[in-house]
């Protein structure tokens, strides 16, 4: 057969096309790894893996819930212990939306644990635990007090997530008896509680763990690896916020039908706040005031506080600035649902690219208003680099970095395009229920991701102070973490109510002292 | 014919090199975003097990369209494989008014580049271009010419 120039043109000529294109893609494909490895070797940053823990050996830890409102009920959860009218919601919540919580639930490690004692002041609440969590074998205590539950001999430890002003009293009366205790954020409700708290924590056998439980956050761990490695540079200025826009995230919860005088033991939710008379609203939405809460201060701002401290070890700031006010929701609470705070580090470095002793020092902004949703991002920036903080991270090289100056001007850099991009959770369609678990989980303090699966952090938080209990080791949250996080929160709400600047003399560690203020007086007092 | 035959294999083509060379590409994230009526078939396809299948599939697929278009050689299995392909991309975000859209770089109401592109692979199907420009040429043209001389 004889082929003619025609017949080679027009039956092979697609081939070259073919090669090109073959060429083209794989060339750009290669580049474009290889841009990437280049970047990815300099930068050099780890991401982590979970810490291994033991299991809980032996005879089950015994434990009692203090506190059976919203988030002792999460915390339950958490490590194995779902109402049925839970299961029943999630199960329809699975129908309608694909929501996975229940399945994860029971996904979930089981923890050589026993629920055996609840104390709550609402009849309704501790009921509700003691029928759910009751077996044949073990039946689920009621205390009246607390201190009668951790005198019982019943429990080895107890989780507490009753309002702010119960904390300390009851963590240190805890820690005194040696029962183990983990305790919700804020730590405590005064300065001089925090000072308390701390010797008991220090004298005591017993583990005290805080319940900051984003410090399992994996997505966290690689960003102090990043910040180690000196990938950002000198970080000046730290952005965090809250934003949220609805009447859960304003704390404006339901209130039970069947909450009145003879279900609800008034004077032992009160404790040692004023006296007033019985009144629903304060007992359902303790957070709105002073009395039995600590406002954004200590609410949410020790979340960013605490997952900033996680990531840098910064300690306390030197000095604060706070300004804000009811402005969005004046429905006769007393703590700002407006805030906006500056935290001082002028000592503070996380490492320089530039000239020895040009670069020092560093401000913590906090921003927060109930009364908008719109997602502020929380920001780490640097000199060479900008770190955007939450279950994902995102880093950006900065224009004008020092570290990163050739390969910007090789182009192998873009200020605009990252550098590096964490993402465990890679795309996971989440089926959140509302507003307020979306911020939450954004900002990683609901969820971690382990090999793409999504793990409970919380779950993971007391799985670890349960371990440690049984088996010894290190808490990730102990008496030292809460220390700086209670400290700050305090610091914040003094200069909220004084209008002035608080600063924290870290030789002596203590807060200066201003003539003339008591400032737990001033924190507890209502304006 | 030839031209759209030819720019659509190029298209096939290097979306597949490109896939082929890249290590961290995946379909994952498409897949587990996916809306309307195929939602949950496609979420399946993001199962451990079978995401790796589908990545693989989905290279040698884009390059086996790529490659006979290009090429003119069993063009009407790669416009087969084309249409296959773009009806699954198209169901996997259907432009739908009712439904949020992701990631498009236009405004769509029901008729996308995907279901454009999958009507031109069909035109493709029915007017196979191979014997004017392809190797099916070099085929056809020898028992062509031998048909001649036997008249």
């Amino acid at each position: 057969m004889k082929w003619t120039r025609r017949d080679v043109l027009k039956g092979l000529g697609g081939i070259p096309i073919l090669g090109s294109i073959w060429w083209a893609g794989t060339a750009n494909a290669l580049v474009k790894s290889k841009d990437r490895s280049e970047i990815l070797e300099q930068l050099n940053i780890q991401p982590s893996l979970p810490t291994a823990l033991k299991t809980i050996g032996g005879a089950p830890i015994r434990f009692g819930i203090i506190g059976f409102g919203i988030r002792g009920e999460q915390l339950c959860r958490a490590i194995g212990f779902a109402t049925e009218e839970w299961k029943e919601e999630m199960k329809v919540a699975e129908q309608e939306t694909g929501n996975t919580q229940l399945q994860e639930f029971l996904d979930q490690e089981k923890l050589n644990i026993q629920l055996t004692a609840v104390c709550d002041a609402f009849d309704v609440r501790a009921e509700k635990v003691v029928s759910s969590f009751s077996t044949e074998s073990n039946k689920v205590k009621r205390f009246k007090t607390h201190q009668e539950m951790i005198r019982s001999g019943e429990v080895d430890a107890v989780i507490i997530a009753t309002p702010d002003h119960w904390h300390a009293p009851m963590a240190i009366d805890a820690l005194e008896n040696n029962v183990h205790a983990y305790v919700e954020k804020p730590m405590t409700h005064t300065v001089e509680e925090t000072y308390q708290l701390k010797a008991a924590a220090e004298k005591s056998n017993a583990l005290l763990m805080v319940g900051h439980q984003h410090r399992q956050t994996l997505s966290f761990k690689t960003a102090r690896d990043i910040v180690d490695k000196g990938v950002l540079g000198h970080v000046s200025m730290i952005q965090t916020n809250t934003n949220r826009n609805d009447d859960n995230g304003a704390w404006n919860y339901d209130i039970d039908e069947k909450a009145n005088e003879q279900t609800i033991d008034w004077d032992l939710f009160l404790g040692n706040a004023p006296k007033i008379p019985f009144n629903k609203n304060h007992f359902f939405r303790w957070r709105k005031w002073w009395a039995y809460g600590s406002g954004l201060s200590g609410d949410l701002l020790t979340h960013d506080y605490d997952r900033l401290n996680c990531v840098l070890n910064m300690g306390i700031p030197k000095s604060i600035m706070a300004s804000g006010g009811i402005y969005t929701h004046n429905d006769g609470r007393n703590v700002p649902d407006v805030l906006q705070v500056n935290m001082e580090f002028p000592g503070f470095s996380t490492g320089s690219s530039q000239i020895k002793g040009k670069e020092k020092g560093m401000t913590f902004t906090y921003s927060a208003t109930l009364g908008n949703g719109f997602n502020r991002p929380t920001i780490l920036m640097g000199h060479d680099g900008t770190m955007e903080l939450g279950n994902n991270l995102t880093v950006w090289p900065d224009g004008s970095s020092t570290k990163y100056a050739e390969m910007i001007e090789a182009e192998k850099m873009k200020p605009n395009i990252p550098i590096y991009h964490y993402n465990p959770g890679a795309n996971m369609p989440d089926a959140v229920s509302s507003a307020t678990s979306q911020y939450f989980a954004d900002k990683g303090l609901m969820w971690t991701y382990i090999d793409g699966v999504r793990v409970n952090s919380t779950f993971l938080h007391l799985r670890e102070w349960l371990s440690c209990i049984r088996n010894g080791g290190d808490l990730s949250c102990g008496i030292n973490e809460g220390f700086d996080e209670a400290i700050s929160a305090h610091m914040t709400g003094l200069s909220w109510k004084l209008g002035r600047k608080i600063e924290w003399d870290s030789a002596e560690q203590r807060i200066v002292p201003i003539e003339g203020i008591d400032f737990d007086e001033v924190l507890l007092a209502s304006p | 014919m030839v031209f759209l035959r030819i720019l659509i294999g190029w298209h096939f083509l290097y979306e597949g090199v490109i896939k082929l060379f890249n290590p961290d590409w995946t379909a994952f994230g498409y897949l587990a975003t996916a809306q309307g009526p195929f939602k949950s078939l496609f979420i399946g396809l993001t199962g451990e097990s079978i995401i790796g299948w589908v990545d693989t599939l989905n290279w040698l697929a884009l390059i086996f369209v790529g490659a006979s278009l290009l090429l003119g050689i069993f063009e009407k299995k790669g416009a087969l494989v084309g249409i296959l392909l773009l009806a699954m991309y198209y169901f996997a975000h259907p432009p739908f008014p009712w439904l949020e859209q992701m990631n498009v770089e236009g405004s769509y109401w029901f008729v996308n580049k995907n279901l454009i592109e999958l009507v031109a692979c069909w035109v493709i199907y029915n007017f196979p271009t191979g014997e004017y420009f392809g190797l099916t040429y070099l085929f056809k043209g020898t028992s062509k010419t031998t048909n001649t001389q036997q008249l």
